[in-house]
Formats: C-alpha cells, structure tokens, sequence
C-alpha cells in the first residue's frame, strides 16, 4: 500500500501513465460530448462544488450580517435574499445533486462492475439539465433577487415582487436532472451487476443510492407539479394557494413538504452509504450488520413518505393529523439508529487507520448523532411549539445536512479522489483541515442550538441585543470553517499538479474500484470484465 | 431595541411565566438527557474502538463478526420503546396546549405585516401591545390580513401560525405580573425581524383598570407619547427618521416639504396629509413607492394620532 511516486516528467511533476478516461480524448467538445460516465460525474463534481461555494459565499455574508443586531454589513431586503439564495444554492445546486451525481456516477458502474450507466445518453442530459436549472436558478441574482426563503412559502411567494419565477422554473428543471440520475441509477443496479455481483454483494453505497433514487423519482414530480402550481397562481391568477384568490396556504405547506421531507432523505441516505464504506476499508474489518443497514436505507426511504406533516405542527393542521405525524416520524428514528449502532459496531475489533477519509467518518458520526438525536426534540409535539422555527432547528438540520451529508461528501471525496483524479493528496494537510472543519463547525453551529432553545426565531435581520454574544460566536466559527474548506482547496488541487500517483489501490478496498480498475480508471472502466466470487468486505482474505 | 427582551430561566430554556411552561420543559428535560445519554454511548465507543483498536501494523486480522441478532434486537427494540414514551410525552404536552378551558378570556388577534393587533371582548384595540390578566386562561382566536405569521411567546413556550383566510388558536395562563416578548416565528419579509409585541401581563384589577382607560392611556406630553407610539406602533419599522429609505419613506424633515405623488400630483405636506395617510394610506401614494402602508383607522386614537404629528414635527 505505499505510494509510487514517480519523477519522470520533465518539468518535475509526475504524471500517470497510460490512456485513461481523462486523457483518452482532449478538447472541451470531447467533455461537452461525453457519454463516459465518470467524466460526467467530474463535470458534476465541478459545478457543485461551485455552487457549493456560492452558497458558502452567502453564508458567510450571513454570519457576518449577524455578528451584531440590526445593520451590519447589509440592509433587511439584502439579508432576506441571501438567506434565500443560500439555502436555494446549497438544496437545490449542491446538496441533492452533490453525492449522487457527482461521486454516484462516477461510482456506481465501477462498483457494479459495468463498463457504464444503462443510458449513459440520458445521463449527459441529466447534466445538462441541471446547468440549465442552475442558470435559471442563479439569473435571480442580476433579475432582482429573491426573498421567499427556498420554502416559497405562499402567499408570500405569490405577492412578493421578486423573481419567483425563474427559481421556481429553474428548480422545476433540477428537478427533471434529479429523477433523471435516479432513474438510471435503478435500471443499472438492476440490468448491468457484473457476473457473479448479487444484491447483497453490492457495496452499501449502492443500496443507499438505490433507496435514494426510488425517493427522486417517486417524490420530485410532486414539487414540479407544486411549482408549477404556484407559477399558474403569480401568471394567470388561479386561485389554489392564495385565499385572496380562493385558495389554501396550508395546502401549499403540504404539498411543498410532501417533497421535501422524503428530498431530507435524498440528501442524508447517500452520506450514509459512503459512511459505510469508508469505515469498512479504513478499519479493514467486515461490516457490521450488512443487511440491516442496507434494509435500514431502504426503510427509511418507504417510512420517509409519511412524516412531512412534521414540518407544520403549528401551522393550523389538524390535532389527529399532527399526533399521527409526530408517531410516524419517531419511528423513522429507529433505522437511522440502526445505522449508527452498525457502523459503531464496525470499528470494533478492526485496525483503524487515521487516514483523512477515516476522519470525516468519525466527525460524521460525532455531528450526525447531535443531528439525528435533536431531531427527537422537534418531533415531540410539545417541545417542538417551543422550538419550531428557532435557530435550534436551523442548527439541527444542518447537523445533519452539513455536519451528516456533506462531511460524508467531503470524506468520499478524499477516499475516492485518488481513484477519480489518479493523485493523491497531503493526509497531513487534510487532517489539519478536518480538525478546522469540526472545530468551525460545532463553533458555528452548536451555539445556535442555545440561541434556538433561548427563543431567538430563524430568518432574523435583526435580533435582541441578548442574543449577541451567541451569534458573534457563531460567526467566528463561520470563519473557522471557512479557513478549512479554503485549505482543502488548496492541498486537493496542489494534488493535481503535484501530487504524487496514485496506486491502484491506496487504502486496501476490496470492492471493484479498488480491486479491478485502475487509477484512475480506463474509459470503459476495466481491461476485463470482472467476475465476483465475494462480498466488498471480505477484508481477512490471505492474512494471517 | 425596542423589541422587549426575554427573560433566561436556566442554561437552555426561558423563564416559565405561563401554567403551560413547566410541562413542556419536563418534555424538553427528558428528551435532553436521554441524548445526552446516547450521545456518550456512541461516541464514547467510537473514541475507545479509534484507540484499542488504531492500527498498529499493517494487513493485522481483523474481526469477523458480521452481525449478531440478539445485539440487532436489543438496539432496536429498547430505543423503539424509548421513542414511544417520548411520543406519549409530547402528544400529553400539546394536548394540554391545543384545548383551552371554556371558562378562558377570548381575544382576537390579528397579524399583518409588520404589525400586532388585539381586540378584547369590550371592543377595544390595542396594537403591539397585549394585556392581560394574570392567573387567568386567556384563548387568542388569531388570523392574518396578509401573509402567513407566527404567534410566538417563549416564555410562554407557546407558538402559532396565524393564517390568512382561516382562524387559528392558541391559549395560555400568565402566572407571573411582567412584561413578555412576543415574537413573530414565520418569516414574512422585510420587517420580519421587528414584528414583536409585548403581553403585559397584570393583576386582576389593574387590568381592569388597564382595559377600562382604553388599554394604557397615557398623560404623556403630545411629542413624547408620539415619540413612544413611532415605535410601539411599528411605524419605525418602516419609516426611518435618518432620511433612508426603509419600506416607506423617510419621515424625517417631512413637514413643509412638498412630496411628488404617483399619478403626477404633488402636495405640500401639512397636518392633515399626514392624518390622511396614516387613516387613509391609498389615497396618496408617494411617489417610488408601494402602496404597502397599513391603514390605522380604528387603531389610533385622536390624541395619539396628533401625539404623532407633533412628534414628527419635532424631527426636522
Ligand atoms: C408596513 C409598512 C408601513 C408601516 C407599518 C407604516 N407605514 Fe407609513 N408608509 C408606508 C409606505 C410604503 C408609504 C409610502 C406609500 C404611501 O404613500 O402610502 C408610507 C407613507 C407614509 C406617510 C406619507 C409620507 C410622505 O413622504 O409623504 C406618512 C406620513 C406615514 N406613512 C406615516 C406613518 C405612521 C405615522 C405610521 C405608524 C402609525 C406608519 N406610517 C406606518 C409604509 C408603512
Ligand atoms: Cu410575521
């Protein structure tokens, strides 16, 4: 498992050798034209990690705006847009598209063992899609802005004199991308597992990412539908949200979190499944209750459809609808605990390797427990009039969205990076920047869990001067967090240029990225087709 | 600041100043410890594995258990179990809070943006401000004339959406005489942040007292009382008196000056354009500006309303 470095090029820096899918055409029209489905999955990885950082970008501006009550750096109509853009950007452009397109199409043939998607043709336009949703998304920015939260809640979203329109549209046509990847993603694991690749040979991943697609495609057509909705209320006037005009602004909440509580789930059972595969490899030991978790994704996925109504406790539902919906969404907390015993269970008794990878898991699993466990606060129906709509659940999802999804997105990144890019990158550097990410980011947000218990409300241009202490905190955390995503930049693509050449297989995996392809991969993924005889976990093989 | 502050009680919760406090906080307390609880169990094992189990060498065995259901039972059925009473807790909890006793004061609440007003049984109205008697079950039967608000009392430990073209209620008994901040919890624009109001929660006879002079007449001086109304009334939160722009114009310097109206008019403004535009705001709109003022017809009383003009007079 060492590191070849090889020095052979003339300016110094080496270079992989051989054809592979990165070199194996040149020219931007090549990228454009692409039906290769890990370079699709690099032009994914590139856009959302733009957007990743427009939305960090907004953030910050946020915090900043917050380090004092009333204005700071920006007035009330330019802090509602940012926060809307902010969370518009980081749902819509990074975090749903994030794992599944980017680090899932890559991945998802390679582990199965097929040379590409079932319709790599489809797949092209599932990227295409989402740079067109994502400029109608972001033309709100120069046509006037937006200040509807990403929840358009209406009638707000239907008075407001800002751009509905083209978000709304732009989301609609994300929409299309996201049930395009999904769709794909079933009909391969399906059709094209190689010789000998039965389900429960499958890596976790690829059951998490199954789970996931069946809720792209089952829950997205509900938000095109409301949006589309929405969109006939602000043009034609027909009344269906707006009671000036006739309709139900409840019936809005319901159909909006309809979607978007099973889309929670689109963005959390990805993170999962990378979860499981970098504690497997970086603790070179089997996996812990392998069909529970993978049955586990798939439960929480079904259970997911049935607890949107968990959003809307106060918001004038019904008292029977309400308790039914506080049940349900107690037992979806039963799978994720599940998942999180399994994975601790996993690190018992295997040889756990710090490596950068192993890390995030770890921050994972420290940040996601907070996330899932304070959860179990705002599902109790009581306690939740209290803390609905404070800064307690702003820090409780992103526990999990960020703390949960995109510190699994960013330890998938590390483990497969050297698979995608053929490079590999400074462990020392990425443990600092791990450390600066978990300290920022408990900085940042565990102070708003005390804001939030206090009564400070989310969505706030100004707040008690009370307050102020918690937030010029929260803010520095901001910072910190900020410095550690700047260094990961920094060392990830020094790695490009400099970094030293990957091996085939740098952490001693045992499913098929490792094992059968190359570093990176060729444009048809193997030299030959696979065979599998065992599981991805199968970590003891010829050890004594 | 001129939202009221709330009042801490312990590390995470406000103050309980309503009956239905202490209940939702035993909630609180419950859930809290039992996290507290799964937290060190999980993450107190991860942090013993990394260490017993760090690698030492390369390509050591590594266990092989792969599952084991007796384990796989109990971490499913215990916290199942555990949820099911953290369920039953909140259902009890919000069940004392969803029905109110028949014998409960009723006041109705209405939301616009950006301001609060309440109108009690005797007719009268106040705006931003609540009073109310202590030791008393008091029922708010709340809606919107605009967009979608959110009642919310933390000490109180209560909130609800209010929402226009329907009424919604919520309920609650004072048990201490103070002030209390009312927040606004449903993000509703640009003057969100400043949509509070204040429960002035008083013994029985000063409430009486209270509501009988009209809720909290004052013998303040014209300028002062206008100054104190600028604000309580949530003028402020959309005129500036520093000459910028906030939702509506500047008002500062307004009298005298001669304002340019949508439609092509221009006025010179005088006492009675500025009583028209707070009890008539649409009949003249300024001009580069929505028609967004609310009008206080019924809501200011004729003193308060000259208390205003004199104060605007005096911020020249
Ligand atoms: C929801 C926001 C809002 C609130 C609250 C509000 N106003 Fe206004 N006001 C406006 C807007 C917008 C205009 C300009 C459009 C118009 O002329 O109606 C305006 C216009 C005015 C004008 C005419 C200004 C000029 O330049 O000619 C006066 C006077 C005024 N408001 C006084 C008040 C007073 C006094 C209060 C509090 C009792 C108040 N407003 C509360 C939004 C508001
Ligand atoms: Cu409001």
């Amino acid at each position: 498992m060492s590191v070849i470095a090889a020095d052979d090029d003339l300016e110094g820096a080496p270079r992989p050798r051989g054809t592979n899918y990165i070199n194996a055409e040149r020219g931007i029209v090549s990228w454009l034209t692409t039906v290769d489905h890990k370079r699709i999955g690099l032009m994914y990885l590139g856009s959302v990690l733009v957007a990743f950082a427009l939305g960090g970008f907004f953030a910050l501006l946020l915090r900043l705006e917050l380090l004092s009550p009333g204005h700071t750096i920006m007035s009330a109509n330019q802090y509602n847009q940012a926060f809307t853009l902010h969370g518009a950007v980081m749902t819509f452009l990074f975090i749903i598209p994030s794992i599944p397109g980017a680090l899932g199409n890559f991945l998802v043939p390679i582990l199965l063992g097929a040379k590409d998607v079932a319709f790599p043709r489809l797949n092209l336009l599932s990227l295409y899609l989402y740079w067109i949703g994502a400029i109608f998304t972001l033309s709100s920015i120069v046509t006037g802005g937006l200040d509807t939260g990403w929840t358009f809640y209406v009638p707000y979203a239907s008075t407001t004199n800002t751009s509905v329109l083209s978000v709304t549209f732009g989301i609609f046509v994300l929409g299309f991308s996201s049930v395009l990847t999904g769709l794909n993603f079933i009909v391969t694991m399906h059709k094209l597992r190689a010789p000998g690749m039965t389900w429960y040979r499958m890596p976790l991943i690829l059951w998490s990412l199954y789970a996931t697609s069946i809720v792209q495609i089952l829950a997205t057509p509900v938000l095109a539908i409301t949006l589309l909705l929405l969109m006939a209320e602000r043009v034609f006037h027909i009344g269906i949200f707006d009671p000036a005009l006739g309709g139900d602004p409840v019936l809005y909440q319901h159909f909006f979190w309809f979607y978007s509580h099973p889309a929670v789930y689109i963005m959390i059972l990805p993170g999962m499944g990378i979860i499981s595969e970098l504690i497997a490899v970086h603790a070179q030991r089997k996996i812990f209750g392998y069909k529970a978790i993978a049955f586990s994704s798939v439960a929480i996925a079904l259970v997911g459809f049935l607890v949107w109504g968990h959003h809307m406790f106060v918001s004038g539902q019904s008292e029977v609808a309400a308790t039914i919906f506080s049940f349900l969404t107690f037992i979806v907390a039963v799978p994720s605990g599940i998942k999180v015993f399994n994975w601790v269970s996993t690190l018992y008794g295997g040889s756990i390797k710090f490596t950068a990878p192993m890390l995030f898991a770890m921050c994972f699993l420290f940040l996601f427990t907070i996330g899932g466990l304070t959860g179990l606060f705002l599902g109790m129906l009581s306690v939740d009039m209290h803390l609905h709509d404070t800064y307690f659940v702003v820090a409780h999802f992103h526990y999990v969205m960020m703390g949960g999804t995109v510190t699994a997105f960013l330890g998938g990144l590390h483990h497969w990076w050297p698979k995608m890019t053929g490079r590999m990158y400074s462990q020392k550097l990425a443990a600092v920047a791990a450390a600066l990410y978990f300290i920022g980011f408990n900085v940042t947000f565990f102070s708003q869990f005390i804001l939030g218990t206090r009564g400070m409300p989310r969505r706030y241009y100004n707040y008690l001067d009370q307050f102020q202490p918690l937030h010029a905190f929260s803010t520095f955390g901001s910072w910190l967090l900020g410095v550690g995503f700047l260094l990961m930049l920094y060392y990830l693509l020094k790695s490009l240029k400099s970094g030293a050449i990957a091996p085939q297989n740098p952490w001693g995996g045992k499913s098929l990225e490792w094992t059968d392809a190359a570093s990176p991969p060729v444009t048809e993924n193997f030299e030959h087709r696979p065979v599998v005889t065992e599981g991805p976990y199968e970590f003891n093989e010829g050890k004594s | 600041m001129r939202l009221t502050p709330i009042d801490i009680g312990s590390f995470w919760l406000p103050r309980q100043t309503s009956t239905l406090a202490p209940e939702v906080d035993a909630g609180f307390h419950v859930v809290y410890w039992l996290s507290v609880g799964f937290f060190v169990l999980v993450v107190g094992a991860m942090a013993y594995f990394a260490v017993r189990y760090r690698r030492r060498r390369e390509g050591e065995k590594t266990s092989s258990i792969d599952h084991s259901t007796a384990l796989e039972i109990v971490w499913t059925t215990i916290p199942a179990l555990m949820l099911l009473g953290l369920f039953a807790m909140g259902l009890k909890g919000y069940a004392s809070a969803a029905v109110a006793p028949a014998e409960a004061l009723e006041i109705q609440v209405t939301a616009e943006k950006w301001l609060w007003t309440f109108t009690y049984p005797n007719g009268t109205t106040t705006v931003n401000e609540l009073g109310v008697p202590k030791d008393r079950p008091v029922r708010l039967v709340m809606s919107s004339k605009d967009i979608v608000h959110s009642f919310f009392v933390p000490e109180f430990r209560i909130k609800q959406d209010l929402v226009p073209g329907a009424y919604t209620t919520t309920w609650f008994q004072a048990t201490e005489a103070k002030d209390v901040a009312v927040l606004c919890a449903e993000y509703c624009g640009t003057g969100h942040s400043d949509m509070g109001a204040k429960i002035i929660v008083m013994d029985e006879p000063v409430y009486k007292d209270w509501l009988e002079k009209g809720g909290g007449a004052s013998d303040l001086p014209p300028a002062e009382l206008g100054k104190k109304l600028f604000t309580q009334r949530s003028c402020a939160t959309c005129h500036s008196l520093d000459g910028s722009r906030i939702q509506g114009p500047s008002l500062k310097g307004l009298i005298g000056r001669s304002e340019d109206l949508e439609g092509g008019a221009s006025v010179k403004v005088d006492e009675n354009y500025i009583r028209e535009s707070i009890l008539n705001p649409g009949a003249k709109i300024v001009r580069g500006y929505p028609a967004a003022m609310p009008t206080f017809q019924g809501l200011l009383k004729d003193r308060e309303i000259d208390a205003l003009i004199a104060y605007l007079k005096s911020v020249n």
